[in-house]
């Protein structure tokens, strides 16, 4: 018998009236590893994470953590659920009325009951872990910048140890240097926790950084699977082209 | 069939009944459904106010910023309709002498209706509107999903102070309006039109009755409620960026001055139809 997957989707469903985002989406992840989504803009990426997260809920299919099933799972159960999981969103989502502190904290003092003494000093040395300097912990989101609103939003999303970690495209807006800071952040802090992470990006690079295993979505389906040092071989012409950001292929870009 | 025909046949398609009643069904559809969520988000937002965890703190800001930071609007509104008041009964009522019974017009319609009603009103602008683009601005850029992400409910984080600080504090603001709008008929009565100003103070205390501020403090609360419930709502449920934010305070503010209006008059009815 095979370990029993941290996280597994079978058949994901998800429309927006006629809109349909997800047609059966399956992927399984392996406890501490990491799996990284990729595909185009608009292909319900952003979508699955949030299925996931129960911030939507399927139409159909089933959602399983730790073999336990949780779409539809509500109150006490998606209290506890949600202690298991940290997100960073693709806009950063810092609190803008609170400062950085607060904000990382945020998940221990309200979640966990953390006292805010603990929770500042827990804040401190995770900004410490993404590369930023105590000093920045008394500022608001908006005197950041962009990178360092990132980094913010990775501190937040690891402050309270989740035992799942979801990245939705941890780079993007990012310059090279900086996305490959964060990349090497991501690594070192989820292999850190032991975490298991679900990232998402249509960035390559990052891609290859941070991956154990990489699937390909494509028109609300998963349509390649494989080990991320296969991918540059993957026999399969959507992902050939992906890779190289070719205008010409099987994908046809909706303009 | 010439094109003049085909071009009536077409018209007369478009003025089918069955068109019409198509559009008319799908109108009272989509009104029903929108009242539909209305009721619903109102419901969970109401046993949110009352299961915890609760959140003092936020609460006291709220109570600041509904309560306090409103007093000057509230305040100034109130102060000119006494004033502006007293000094139209005056006129209207000086034409069947009827000038003694300005201070009771104005003690009575300010506790009654105008210093709920144009509080409620001056309030909607101010923090419905305001409440809206938080929760709005909140929504599009996912803090409301981060919320939920890191195990706290929005509904009691964000909605359940901004209700129970509007439904507490707007009969607070209400009662110093009720003051205030007095006091300006008074300056106007007395410094203006002449009354003796003991006079003018026998008058408005005279027919002045428990329930008829207390009605007005009632009503107050009311559109408190509904204020801060219409900015939560829209702000809550608002989509596509700035634009989708900038339909969300405009609606909040529309509707909930409008849904003021209504209920003023159901409670108006409520509360003195029958005696
Ligand atoms: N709340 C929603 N209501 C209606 N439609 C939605 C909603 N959220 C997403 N969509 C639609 O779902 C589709 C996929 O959106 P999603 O955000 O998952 O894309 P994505 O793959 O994350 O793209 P990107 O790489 O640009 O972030 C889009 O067509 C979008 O319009
Ligand atoms: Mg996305």
């Amino acid at each position: 018998m095979t370990a029993q997957p941290k996280l597994e989707l079978k058949d994901v469903t998800k429309s927006f009236g006629r809109n349909h985002v997800l047609r059966g989406v399956n992927i399984s992840i392996e406890k501490g590893k990491s799996l990284v989504v990729i595909g185009g803009s608009g292909t319900g990426k952003s979508v699955m994470i949030k299925c996931v997260l129960g911030l939507l809920s399927p139409d159909k299919g089933s959602i399983k953590v730790d073999g336990v099933e949780t779409a539809g799972a509500t109150g006490k159960s998606r209290d506890e659920l949600m202690k298991k999981f940290g997100m960073l969103f693709q806009g950063g989502a810092l609190f803008d009325s609170l400062p950085i502190w607060e904000n990382v904290g945020f998940g221990l003092m309200q979640g966990k009951g953390v006292s805010k003494e603990e929770a500042r000093v827990v804040a401190i040395e995770k900004l410490r872990a993404v590369g930023l300097a105590p000093r920045v912990a008394d500022l608001l989101p908006a005197e950041l910048s962009g990178g360092m609103q990132k980094r913010v939003g990775l501190a937040r999303a690891i402050a309270a140890n989740p035992e799942i970690i979801f990245f939705d495209e941890p780079t993007t807006g990012l310059d090279p240097i900086m996305a490959d800071v964060i990349n090497d952040l991501i690594v070192e802090t989820s292999k850190g926790l032991g975490a298991t992470t679900l990232s998402i990006t249509h960035d390559m690079a990052s891609a290859r950084k941070i991956a154990d295993n990489i699937a390909m979505i494509y028109k609300g389906e998963i349509i390649w699977q494989g080990d991320a040092k296969d991918i540059d071989h993957s026999g399969n012409e959507y992902v050939d082209q992906f890779i190289k950001g070719s205008a010409t292929g099987p994908i046809k870009m909706e303009v | 069939m010439s094109i003049a025909e085909e071009k009536t046949a077409e018209t007369k398609r478009g003025w089918s009944p069955l068109d019409s009643l198509q559009g008319l069904g799908a109108t009272v559809l989509n009104f029903l459904a929108s009242a539909g969520r209305l009721f619903r988000f109102t419901a969970q937002a109401i046993y949110h106010c009352f299961t915890p965890p609760f959140y003092p703190r936020l609460l006291l800001r709220q109570l600041i910023d509904i309560g306090y930071y409103s007093l000057p609007v509230v305040g100034m509104t109130a102060l000119f309709t006494g004033m502006v008041l007293a000094l139209q009964s005056y006129t209207g009522f000086s034409r069947f002498s009827a000038e003694g019974a300005v201070a009771t017009v104005v003690v009575l319609s300010v506790t009654r209706e105008l210093a709920p009603v144009l509080a409620g009103l001056m309030v909607a602008g101010r923090i419905g509107a305001s409440i809206a683009a938080e929760l709005g601005t909140m929504r599009v850029t996912e803090q409301i999903d981060a919320l939920t992400t890191l195990s706290t409910n929005p509904f009691k984080y964000l909605v359940a102070p901004r209700l129970i600080a509007g439904t507490l504090m707007l009969p607070v603001l209400v009662l110093i309006a009720d003051v205030i709008g007095v006091f300006g008929g008074y300056l106007v009565g007395v410094y203006k039109l002449g009354f003796a100003p003991e006079n003018y103070l026998h008058k408005t205390w005279e027919y002045l009755t428990y329930d008829d501020v207390v009605s007005g403090l009632w009503k107050a609360s009311a559109f408190g409620f509904i204020v801060t419930l219409m900015g939560c709502y829209n702000g809550y449920n608002s989509q596509r960026g700035a634009q989708g934010v900038g339909a969300a305070v405009t609606t909040a503010v529309v509707s909930s001055s409008i849904l003021i209006l209504i209920t003023n008059y159901f409670l108006t009815q409520l509360f003195f139809a029958g005696k």
